[in-house]
């Protein structure tokens, strides 16, 4: 088991022939990712390392029975990416985009209500399967299949946490790099629930920043309907107020989503918070033990 | 991205929100032909910088004659303007805005942001304006009227008519109050805010609602389809610094510290300040050079860094994932090699490859001081600093 994706997944890539797309594409490929059909307006027809190319996502699912897509386009057509991807029926959409306007985000939520569609992001690093599947631009390498689930906020950041995971002998079962914009899919509660009931998940790692109230919820969530243990890591304690710190959601406005803040609930509800990411393992070895 | 008060009142105007007569002023002279274009016996003058606070730190003053007008603006323009949002060092007014007076018979607050949790625009009003809306949620809470707006339909008049009501205003203002909040809502929407503010919004002795405050902040990922609000940009207000590097595509903010820092990836860089602060040092900026960490990007950014007077050491801190260390490695030393850099860099590199990388840094020929992990970087770095 692992959450989201697995070796069953068949992913078409929207975008698959700009540079981005195009790179990653071959990275997917590389890793064992079943990419059986690429979107590109106006390429139909055509073909990428044998993969084919369609010019709608409607066609491209009819055609290779995908389930799955990730989105590779520029900001301003990412929202329409997003809904062309429902509308054809795929059930999860990894949408890397970073930049979609905040209104176009509330847009594609409200199009998506009632759908039963897993959105990854937008403005995220994507999410893997060690072993089984990779969708998005982390380096496949640096994982290893196991039993902790990963949930992030961050893309370098998460690479630094896996990578840490891997060489003290945590394998992973998902990672998951949810996005850095104020308004996204799948937030923290979402998927801790999911790794909750995953069987191959044992504990979980969460890695959240300033901004929102999606830590607090998290929080709030381990505590009431959470058995399995969960360690976090938080970044921005020393950000300045009211400016955006890189990612458009990490940003402490009116006072509201510091860091502060977000340990102290998280430490409430039982959930450690390391100081340093390279504490991690340490922290999941004496929970584990317990 | 910030507009002026003059500026946001414009868009104001074009959307017919009521706001005050009045001109914006670079200079004495202009200031006063600007009141006694508008006439009358009361004018405001309001410094424009982007910061909130003004009037406490006399950002705000009035005047009863077109000449004092001019002696306000004269004194305002040049000077640096402290309140409590510019921290100590203030800020420098290069523009003012000049008024009519309005006679205030009560003031409201009313303001628009995206609500995060519901994924929705909101609406926040109060009866108690002109205090910032902060204090209050703390001091007041019950007194702050919040009204989610259902995206898919937009702001209903059921939904004006509820604000209207629980600002507890007469038949004649709950029709002024309702044609302004729908049309903040409107501007909100088409022009991509991410805040829209009127503090306060105030009934006048003769009846009439107007703005007298006015805030508007834009998503910059909205901005691409708003060419007339990036006309607007105000780069004086900006720190020069965070502009330079805003033109190199760098995500950089400029802090109060002397460690620097340039890190590949927001979360990571955010993590690294946090370090630093816990070492006991504290962070000059925030530095994100992208996930790739290219050597164009390394280049622009150290120049950035070297720029600031009061870095004293900088903390390198990359990880290498698609782009393994050994290519970073290369990338870095081809980059700090080329600018000329005056203090100790600290460089703690992690990833794929890193032992290739690490020899690398170590083989450059360059002062570079390599630490396995970040703590050790940072007490590194802070070691350095205090040297």
């Amino acid at each position: 088991m692992s959450i989201i994706i697995d070796e069953k997944t068949r992913l078409i890539v929207q975008g698959i022939t700009g540079n981005e797309g195009l790179f990653h594409t071959r990275q997917m490929v590389e890793y064992g990712t079943k990419i059986v059909g690429g979107v590109t307006p106006g390429k139909g027809g055509q073909s990428v390392d044998n993969i084919p190319v369609f010019n709608t996502v409607a066609a491209a699912a009819k055609e290779t029975g995908a389930n799955t897509s990730v989105i590779f386009v520029p900001p301003a057509f990412s929202a329409d990416a997003v809904m062309e991807a429902a509308d054809a029926g795929l059930k999860t959409i990894v949408c890397m985009t970073e930049g979609i306007p905040t209104l176009d985000m509330m847009q594609v939520k409200l199009y998506l209500k009632g759908k039963n569609i897993n959105l990854v992001g937008p403005n995220t690093p994507g999410i893997i399967s060690p072993g089984k599947c990779k969708i998005g631009v982390m380096a496949g390498y640096i994982h290893k299949q196991g039993s902790i689930g990963l949930i992030s906020r961050s893309g370098t950041l998460t690479y630094e946490a896996v990578d840490f995971l891997t060489k003290n002998g945590f394998g992973q079962s998902t990672c998951i790099g949810i996005g850095g914009d104020p308004i996204i899919g799948l937030n923290f509660v979402d998927l801790l629930a999911l790794f909750e009931k995953d069987r191959q998940t044992k504990a979980v790692v969460l890695i959240g920043e300033i901004g929102g109230t999606q830590e607090e919820e998290a929080a709030e969530f381990h505590k009431k309907r959470m058995k399995k243990p969960v360690v976090a890591f938080i970044a921005g304690k020393t950000a300045p107020p009211g400016r955006r710190m890189g990612h458009a959601g990490a940003i402490i406005s009116g006072g509201s989503g510091t860091a502060a803040q977000k340990i102290k609930t998280l430490e409430k509800a039982g959930i450690p918070v390391v100081d340093y990411p390279e504490l991690i393992p340490g922290e999941l070895k004496k929970i584990l033990r317990k | 991205m910030k507009i002026h008060e003059y500026q946001a009142k414009q868009i104001m105007r074009n959307y017919n929100i009521p706001v005050p007569k009045g001109g914006v002023a670079d200079t004495a002279d202009a200031a006063r032909d600007v009141a006694a274009g508008m006439g009358g016996n009361v004018f405001v003058v309001k410094a424009q910088v982007h910061a909130g606070g003004r009037g406490k730190g006399g950002g705000i003053k009035t005047a009863k004659t077109p000449a004092e007008a001019g002696t306000l603006a004269k004194a305002m323009i040049g000077s640096k303007l402290v309140t409590p949002q510019t921290g100590a060092e203030g800020k420098t007014v290069n523009k003012v805005l000049v008024e009519e007076g309005v006679d205030i018979a009560h003031e409201i607050y009313l303001g628009i942001a995206v609500d995060r949790a519901n994924e929705c625009p909101v609406i926040i009003a109060s009866s108690e304006g002109g205090m910032d809306i902060e204090t209050l949620a703390k001091t007041s809470p019950e007194k702050i009227i919040k009204e989610k707006v259902d995206f898919s339909v937009g702001l209903r008049a059921f939904q004006l008519g509820k604000i209207a009501f629980a600002l507890n205003l007469d038949a004649a203002l709950r029709k002024q109050a309702t044609q302004i909040i729908s049309a903040l809502y409107k501007l909100f929407v088409e022009k991509d805010c991410s805040l829209a503010e009127i503090n306060p919004l105030v009934i006048t002795k003769g009846g009439q609602m107007i703005a007298l405050d006015a805030k508007l902040n834009f998503d910059d990922n909205g901005l691409y389809r708003h060419k007339d609000v990036v006309e607007m940009r105000d780069i004086q207000e900006e720190e020069p610094l965070e502009v330079e590097a805003s033109k190199h595509n760098l995500n950089y903010i400029k802090l109060d510290g002397n460690v620097g820092c340039m890190v590949n990836g927001a979360g990571l860089a955010m993590a690294t300040m946090d370090v630093i602060k816990l070492a006991g040092g504290e962070p000059a900026n925030f530095l994100d050079v992208g996930g790739g960490a290219t050597t164009e990007m390394v280049k622009n950014a150290m120049r950035i860094l070297v720029s600031d007077p009061k870095v004293k050491a900088v903390f390198i801190n990359i990880f290498g994932g698609i782009l393994r260390c050994d290519t970073l490695a290369k990338g870095l030393v081809e980059a700090i090699a080329e600018v000329e850099v005056k203090f100790p860099l600290v460089i703690r590199m992690e990833g794929t490859n890193v032992e290739i990388g690490r020899k690398i840094l170590k083989e450059s020929g360059l002062k570079l001081i390599v630490a396995a992990t970040m703590k050790e970087a940072a007490a590194k770095v802070i070691a350095e600093v205090r040297h």
